[in-house]
C-alpha cells in the first residue's frame, strides 16, 4: 500500500533543481542536491539554505495558554520574556519524552501575545492530540496548527545574517541567539528568530506558504555571491550531529527521559509542577542510568544507529547516530553507554558488522563554531 | 574497457571479460551510475588476494556518508587481483570507475555465470527506470 506523501510549498523546487526526494515522516523532501559534504561544507563556511517546513507549527492562543503549557513543557513558560524562545521537552508521566520543541513567545504588531510551538514532523499528530488532551473545560486557550498555511526556512552559517539583513525587516543584529519576531520578510509578514539545528549561526523564516518559494528564492539570489546554496536533510543530520543536537527518534524517544538524555538544562524541575516531574526526580537520584556520550573513531567506517558499543568483549551501550564529520574528517558517533564507561578519553570498540573499531569517549559537541 | 563493452549485474557491478594465459579472467567494479547514486564515499573493503569469488555473494562493501552498499561478484572464481590502491584514493573512483576504479579481477570458473549478466543496452535501461 502506498501512502501519498506530503509536499512542502517549495516541493517543485526542489525537484526541478535536481533534489533527490525520500520519504521522511510521511513528507516527500529532499535529502540532498549534490553532494552532501559540499552542502554541509557550504554551510559552515557560507550558508546553507534549509527547506524544514515539514515541521509542525502551532500556534497557542489565549489567557489560559500560560498555564495550559507550563503543565505539559519541562521548562517554565510563565515569565518567558516577549520575543523569547526556549527549547524545552514534553514528557509523559513516567519522564518519557514525547517530543523535544521550540516554544516561542510572541508578539502581534497590534499588541497582542501568543505562543507558537515548533515540532517534530513526526510527532506533530501526537503533539497536537496531547495538548487538546489536557487542554480542561474552561481553560480559555485556542490551539491552531499552521503547518499547512506557513512554510519554514532556515538560513543557516556566517553569512546567513548578513544576506538576510536586507531582506528583514527586524534588526538581525540586535535580534539575542534563542529570541524572534513578527517582521516582514521579503515583504511578506512573517516570523524571523535567531535559531537553527546545525552550530552555525543563522535564522529560521516562517513565512506564507504562498510565499515560500518567492523567500526562498530571493534569499538564494541574496546569497549566490557569498556561497548560499540549497541543503538537504541528508546534511542537515551531519551537521547537527557535529554540533552533537539530539534528534528525536535516535538520541530521543519515549523511553528516554531528558535526565539520561543529558538536558537536564531544559528541565526545571523546582517551583512548580509539570507532567512528568515527579518521574524526573527519582531518575534524578539514579547513578546508574546510561549517558550520552560522543565517540571519535580511529578509522573512517561509520558507525549507524543501533550498533553496539563494546568494551573487553562486552556490550556496554548502543549507538544512536554516526556519520563521517566533513569537518573534522573522522568517523563520529553519539550513544548511550553505561556510566562507567561515559569519561571524556575512555578506549571503547564499535561493533561495525562484526569487526570491533576501536573509538575514545570525546567531550560534546564534536564541533563549535568560532565566535569571532 | 569501454561500458558499452562490458557486462553488468542488476546490483550496479560491471565486469569487462578477457582472456589472460588461456583462461576467462573478469575484471569487476561498480558504475558511474551507481557511484552517483552513492555520492560521498568515505570507506572501501576489498577481498584478500586468493579468496573465492561466488555469483551473487557478496565480496566486499563500499561506504558512503549516507549509508553502506554491499558489494556483489557478478561471476564465481578464485580472485587473481585485488586493487588495493583504490581504497586509499575513494575520491578518484567518480572520476574513472571502468578503468582505475576496477575492484578484482576473478578466475571466471564457470562461463554460464556471464549469461544472466545484461549488456550495456539492458542496464541503461534498468538505470532509466531507478
Amino acid at each position: 500500500m502506498s501512502v501519498a506523501l506530503r509536499e512542502t510549498p517549495l516541493h517543485a523546487w526542489h525537484a526541478a533543481h535536481g533534489g533527490r526526494l525520500v520519504d521522511f515522516a510521511g513528507w516527500s523532501m529532499p535529502v540532498q542536491y549534490g553532494s552532501i559534504i559540499d552542502e554541509h561544507t557550504a554551510t559552515r563556511t557560507a550558508a546553507g539554505l534549509f527547506d524544514v517546513s515539514h515541521m509542525g507549527r502551532l500556534r497557542i492562543d489565549g489567557p489560559g495558554s500560560t498555564v495550559l503549557l507550563d503543565r505539559l513543557l519541562t521548562r517554565k513558560v510563565a515569565g518567558l520574556g516577549i520575543g523569547k524562545i526556549r527549547y524545552s521537552l514534553v514528557c509523559q508521566e513516567d519522564g518519557g519524552i514525547l517530543d523535544d520543541v521550540l516554544i516561542y513567545h510572541l508578539q502581534q504588531p497590534q499588541g497582542d501575545l501568543y505562543h507558537h510551538l515548533v515540532v517534530n514532523a513526526s510527532n506533530r499528530e501526537k503533539i497536537v492530540a496531547w495538548i487538546q488532551k489536557h487542554i480542561q473545560p474552561g481553560d480559555e486557550v485556542r490551539l491552531t496548527d499552521q503547518t499547512f498555511e506557513t512554510s519554514m526556512i532556515a538560513v543557516q552559517g556566517p553569512a546567513a545574517l548578513r544576506l538576510l539583513e536586507p531582506l528583514v525587516g527586524a534588526d538581525l543584529g540586535g535580534l539575542e541567539y534563542y529570541s524572534g519576531c513578527e517582521t516582514s520578510i521579503c515583504g511578506q509578514r512573517g516570523i524571523v528568530s535567531r535559531t537553527g539545528y546545525t552550530g552555525e549561526d543563522g535564522c529560521e523564516l516562517i513565512v506564507p506558504a504562498d510565499k515560500a518559494v518567492e523567500v526562498w528564492t530571493r534569499v538564494l539570489e541574496a546569497g549566490k555571491e557569498s556561497g548560499a546554496r540549497a541543503v538537504g536533510l541528508a546534511a542537515r543530520d551531519t551537521l547537527r550531529l557535529e554540533a552533537a543536537m539530539p534528534l528525536y527518534g535516535h538520541e530521543l524517544n519515549e523511553k528516554l527521559d531528558p535526565l539520561t538524555a543529558d538536558l537536564a538544562f531544559a528541565v526545571n524541575l523546582t517551583g512548580r509542577d509539570f507532567i512528568g516531574r515527579t518521574a524526573l526526580l527519582k531518575i534524578k537520584d539514579k547513578k546508574d542510568r546510561p549517558r550520552r556520550v560522543g565517540l571519535e573513531l580511529a578509522g573512517r567506517r561509520i558507525p549507524r544507529e543501533h550498533y553496539p558499543v563494546v568494551a573487553n568483549g562486552q556490550n556496554v551501550g548502543e549507538v544512536t547516530s554516526g556519520t563521517f564529520s566533513p569537518t573534522l574528517q573522522k568517523s563520529i558517533a553519539m550513544a548511550y553507554v553505561q556510566p562507567q564507561f561515559a569519561e571524556p578519553g575512555t578506549e571503547l570498540a564499535i561493533d561495525i558488522r562484526g569487526a570491533a573499531e576501536p573509538c575514545r569517549v570525546v567531550k560534546l559537541p564534536f564541533y563549535t563554531r568560532s565566535k569571532s | 574497457m569501454k561500458p558499452e563493452e562490458l557486462l553488468y549485474a542488476e546490483t550496479h557491478e560491471w565486469v569487462g571479460v578477457s582472456t589472460e594465459g588461456g583462461r576467462k579472467v573478469g575484471t569487476i567494479g561498480i558504475t558511474a551510475f551507481a557511484i552517483e547514486q552513492l555520492t560521498d564515499l568515505v570507506h572501501m573493503v576489498l577481498p584478500k588476494l586468493g579468496a573465492k569469488a561466488t555469483a551473487g555473494k557478496e565480496f566486499g562493501e563500499v561506504e558512503s556518508v549516507k549509508a553502506v552498499s554491499s558489494l556483489y561478484s557478478p561471476v564465481s572464481g578464485e580472485i587473481i587481483a585485488v586493487n588495493d590502491q583504490l581504497p586509499g584514493r575513494l575520491e578518484h573512483l567518480g572520476d574513472d570507475p571502468y578503468i582505475t576504479g576496477w575492484m578484482i579481477k576473478v578466475a571466471i570458473a564457470d562461463e554460464a555465470d556471464l549469461t544472466k549478466l545484461m549488456d550495456y543496452a539492458a542496464y541503461q535501461k534498468q538505470c532509466a527506470s531507478e
